[in-house]
């Protein structure tokens, strides 16, 4: 009796001195560190929008991850600061995020704005950043440090003016956002209109917080031959824009960016979208696309996944944060390591990739990796998306 | 030409009506508390948001609204009884920073139960516009116009012939005399709160069809109103209705005619050029100073 | 009395000096200099719009756009126009004067909620022209600016911030108890009172009103200089309301209560993070009941409750 006694307590000493250092190296040994990935994101303001999604995304396919035994055996942890518009508030988080949290790498970035601002710092630190927001001049010219998943505004001029062109519309004017997203569009519709014969007749703009652009859209109205209206900019406004357009009359076409591609836009809307054309990714219409679509499974995937874990539907916006956080996680699997130089080559090597956005084949000129046959156009029919032929 | 006027002045005085129930409600509860209460704008929110809130749950239209003008009061009620009146004879600054924590607290909640997401309200009664004289207006700023009035007409016949109404006129007069009167001036103070509380939260309501709502949709709109209240002399509430006519259409008209990107300006710069002219607003009483 | 207040006076500063003497012994990273740095900025801004509504009695809902006006200034003249940094912020802060002063004697008319509507519109019709101009000020994505090339490393700025956060203190405190000072607390407690008896009231307010001015203007250049970039915001009405919640929240008429309000409020948000959707509410909460229970501030409020000990 007293032996066994003996034989439990034993057992139970040396189990005890297993777990002391089994909890012991797992606070010094770099293996079980967890993987540190960083973010900011206008998780409030004009452009939750798009900041929403995105974090609701980083947050579900982390847990994923976890779950599945985490990243080179280590788990992820996702650090977060909601940044608003304010691109000085996204400076001091990415400060914080590169120093006092000391992550390895950031996914995030909104807005362009935001984006552009902490640019020299990402840069001066070295941490390897894959932005979520759409200005060109993210990545023209490239930056050692910095990348992109979402198409640029460029991108969606030019495919914007491909189905002006096709439907033999000239004449056009444009009213803009004034925040960065929609400045930039709008200076790259200026420069690319000419190579497709457009001539911009109008150009009116709009505040970030405004509520009602009728007096914009009246002075548009007064201007004749004006034969189609593009619209750059995200979050609210363009909805607010587009139920002035019909409250107005005005029946020239329509077009958005792909600043718009969520389904909440035709919610807020309503009936004033139906015609309405914008360039978007592929994730918008999973299940209209056709079966030989190489991207037709992950965005399927991705679109359940989304709607299981938050109900309503999916924006093109939680794709590009899928997308970033996919590119990161594989450059860290293919480096063996969180080695910021390494993971940073090995983005930058990243080549046929399927993601939401399309094929994305990165190289040392390149840091975005899409090229425009990622982008659908897309018509709004009956409250939803369809492909325009 | 006449129809670009026309639709800038059907904007202005869709903004205008808006502005002027909010103004009304600043100037409500200035005159029975001497309090200018920051959180007005939030009152706003609560209504829109509310409807939202209550339309997904299910219920009805008109039994929505009236649930998020009963919650929003509720709101007014909470804010008199627990901050307002613990902090008496606090300094004014003391007392607008309150009332700055407060809409802080109702953001907040709203973005924690609600979302931070946009939302549109159905309109009451359909989006085909109206054509007069080729300008359009929606049904909906019928709607905010029509009830704006209804409202004004209801709060003359509140104050001029009912006893709360007198006493609510007598408290903001003379507080110590009201008191010695044997006016219930507690009582005044609550019903003051919840009564701003629910012209805010009918204003919200009113322009959610046509602006879209969130939760962060109060801050301008209470800033306007506060404009309008101040521009019509504080604590006159039919200056705080003219007030908010008057901002609104200046607002629609500088963005017509001037530039858009500064009609948020036309307000203010309106605002400063009234009071340089006139401390004490467009018809504000110019009273002395006591020591 | 004389000699209790000087000694006070010369105690505080020399708390002061040694808590910024000791400080960084426990930063540890380049994000707690940041902070600490912002707490410096914000606590001279604090400052001057004490003097404003602590001693003068003058509520100021727009000092955002003094301080923007300054960075603003210093971003275009050094980054649009070449100008020597220095210099640029010398010339912003002296327009900044020159507004304020011409502002001040309209603006100083009006009384109580009336004066806080106008500065709060003098203040949003400046952070809508900077929204504007894009031309001119990188409109809502704001502007990158250079740095001062002999400011080298954070740790420079750390000190630099440091002494004239002391220097302000200092001014501050000697101002308050000049001939200058005793006239605007006779404004502060009646203003009628104090013309009856002589004093020029006006004068004294347009006074303060363009130190205060000057004080945030110099800040906004030095921020500008310190962060590389500049946003609207800086300027906008919740900057403005931001920096008057500092001042009543550490005590109104206590330069030391502006300088613990602008500390406390800098560091609570950002230790309020972990909570995420919860910060603004947690925050909006503190200020309440902090206000609703010390309804004098912070500072104020604890000094008289140690005055109540003594007895």
């Amino acid at each position: 009796m007293t032996s066994r006694h003996n034989q439990v307590k034993k057992t139970v000493a040396a189990l005890g001195m297993v777990a002391g250092a089994m909890a012991f190296g797992a606070t010094t040994s770099d293996a079980a560190d967890p993987i540190k990935i960083g973010t900011f994101l206008s998780v409030t303001g004009p452009a939750s929008f798009l900041g929403d999604p995105e974090l609701k995304t980083l947050e579900l396919y982390i847990e994923e991850l976890n779950a599945n035994g985490g990243v080179l055996g280590r788990q992820v942890e996702l650090i977060q600061y909601d940044v608003g518009v304010d691109s000085k508030k996204a400076i001091t988080a990415v400060k914080r995020l590169v120093s006092q949290d000391e992550v390895d790498v950031i996914v995030g970035g909104s807005t362009s704005g935001a984006t552009m601002a902490v640019i020299p710092i990402v840069e001066k630190s070295q941490v390897p950043f894959i932005s979520l927001a759409g200005a060109v001049a993210i990545v023209e010219p490239v930056k050692k440090w910095t990348f992109k998943t979402p198409h640029t505004d460029k991108m969606a001029c030019g495919k914007i003016f491909e189905d002006l062109q096709a439907r033999g519309l000239n004449d056009i004017a444009m009213i803009s956002g004034t925040g960065g997203f929609g400045k930039s569009m709008k200076g790259q519709c200026e420069k690319l209109a000419p190579a497709y014969k457009i001539n911009i007749k109008a150009s009116e703009s709009y505040g970030p917080k405004d509520t009602d652009m009728t007096a914009q859209l009246t002075k548009i109205k007064g201007i004749d031959g004006v034969q189609a209206v593009v619209n750059a900019g995200f979050g609210q406004g363009p909805a607010i824009v587009t139920k002035n357009y019909r409250q107005l009359g005005m029946t020239a076409p329509l077009y958005q960016s792909h600043g718009v591609a969520s389904k909440k836009y035709i919610d807020l809307a309503g009936e004033a979208a139906e015609g309405v054309r914008l360039p978007a990714a592929a994730l918008l219409v999973a299940d209209m696309l056709p079966d030989s679509d190489p991207q037709k499974a992950v965005v399927q995937t991705y679109t359940k996944a989304y709607s299981e874990a938050y109900g309503g539907s999916v924006s093109t916006f939680g794709g590009h944060a899928y997308d970033g956080l996919q590119i990161a996680v594989a450059a860290i699997t293919r480096a063996g390591s969180t080695d910021k130089a390494a993971v940073r080559d090995e983005i930058e090597k990243t080549s046929g990739y399927i993601g939401t956005g399309g094929v994305v084949n990165m190289t040392p000129e390149d840091h975005l990796g899409l090229d425009l046959s990622a982008f659908k156009m897309l018509e709004i029919k009956n409250g939803n998306w369809s492909i325009v032929k | 030409m006449f129809a670009e006027f026309l639709q800038f002045l059907f904007s202005g005085i869709t903004l205008g009506a808006t502005y002027a129930l909010v103004g009304l409600g600043f100037s409500i509860i200035y005159n029975a508390s001497h309090v200018i209460n920051f959180a007005q704008g939030e009152f706003v929110m609560l209504g829109g948001m509310g409807t939202v809130f209550f339309l997904g749950l299910g219920l009805p239209m008109p039994i929505a609204i009236l649930a998020a003008i009963a919650l929003t009061t509720l709101f007014g009620f909470g804010l008199e009884k627990l901050a307002i009146a613990p902090a008496r004879g606090a300094s004014v600054v003391t007392l607008i920073i309150i009332t700055i924590g407060a809409s802080i607290v109702m953001r907040g909640l709203a973005q924690v139960f609600w979302g931070k997401e946009f939302h549109a309200v159905p309109a009451f009664s359909g989006d085909e516009p109206i054509n007069i004289a080729g300008a359009t207006i929606l049904p909906q700023s019928l709607w905010v116009l029509g009830v704006t009035v209804l409202l004004v007409f209801a709060l003359r016949y509140f104050f001029d012939k009912t006893m709360m109404g007198k006493a609510i006129i007598a408290t903001s007069l003379n507080r110590d005399a009201a008191l010695l009167m044997g006016i219930n001036v507690k009582l005044v103070l609550f019903i003051s709160f919840g009564l701003s509380a629910a012209l805010g939260a009918i204003a919200g309501i009113l322009v959610a069809p046509i602006t879209l709502t969130n939760f962060e949709a109060g801050i301008m709109l209470g800033l306007k109103g506060f404009c309008a209240a101040i521009l019509g002399g504080l604590g006159n509430g039919m200056g705080a209705v003219a007030g908010g006519m008057i901002v609104g259409i200046a607002e629609a008209m500088g963005a017509g005619y001037w530039v858009s990107e500064y009609k948020d300006a036309v307000a203010f710069i309106l605002i400063l050029l009234v009071l340089f002219f006139k401390p004490s607003g467009l018809f504000g009483k110019t009273g002395t100073e006591r020591v | 009395m004389m000699m209790n207040l000087k000694s006070a006076k010369t105690g505080g500063i020399l708390v002061l000096c040694a808590v910024i003497a000791i400080l960084p012994a426990f930063l540890s990273n380049a994000f707690q200099y940041e902070i600490a740095i912002l707490i410096g900025f914000n606590a001279i801004v604090c400052i001057g719009l004490n003097l404003l509504i602590g001693y003068g009695g003058q509520i100021s809902l727009g000092h955002g756009a003094f301080v923007g006006l300054g960075a603003y200034g210093s971003a275009i003249l050094t980054m649009n126009q070449g100008w020597d940094p220095l210099l640029s912020m010398v010339i912003a802060a002296i327009f900044t004067g020159i507004l304020a002063f011409v502002i001040a004697r309209p603006i100083l008319k009006l009384k109580g909620h009336y004066l806080a509507m106008a500065t709060l519109g003098m203040g949003i019709i400046i952070s809508i022209v900077i929204n504007t101009e894009d031309q001119l000020t990188g409109g809502p994505d704001g502007m990158y600016v250079d740095g001062l090339s002999f400011m080298a490393t954070q740790i420079y700025w750390y000190w630099l911030v440091g002494a004239l956060l002391v220097f302000s203190v200092w001014a501050s405190l000697n101002l308050i108890h000049s001939p200058i000072g005793r006239a605007l607390r006779a404004v502060h407690g009646s203003e009628v009172a104090a013309e009856v008896v002589g004093v020029d009231t006006t004068q004294y307010k347009v006074l303060i009103f363009v130190v205060s001015a000057v004080f945030a203007s110099i800040v906004g250049s030095f921020g500008v200089y310190y962060s590389n970039f500049v946003t609207p915001d800086i300027a906008g009405f919740f900057h403005s309301i931001e920096l008057v919640v500092m001042v009543v929240f550490g005590g109104m008429a206590s330069t030391f209560g502006a300088v613990i309000g602008a500390a406390i409020l800098t560091t609570l948000p950002q230790f309020l993070t972990f909570l995420h959707d919860y910060e603004h509410l947690v925050f909006g909460l503190i200020l309440m009941l902090t206000m609703i229970f010390l309804p004098k501030g912070l500072v104020p409020s604890i000094a008289g409750l140690l005055k109540k000990g003594d007895k």
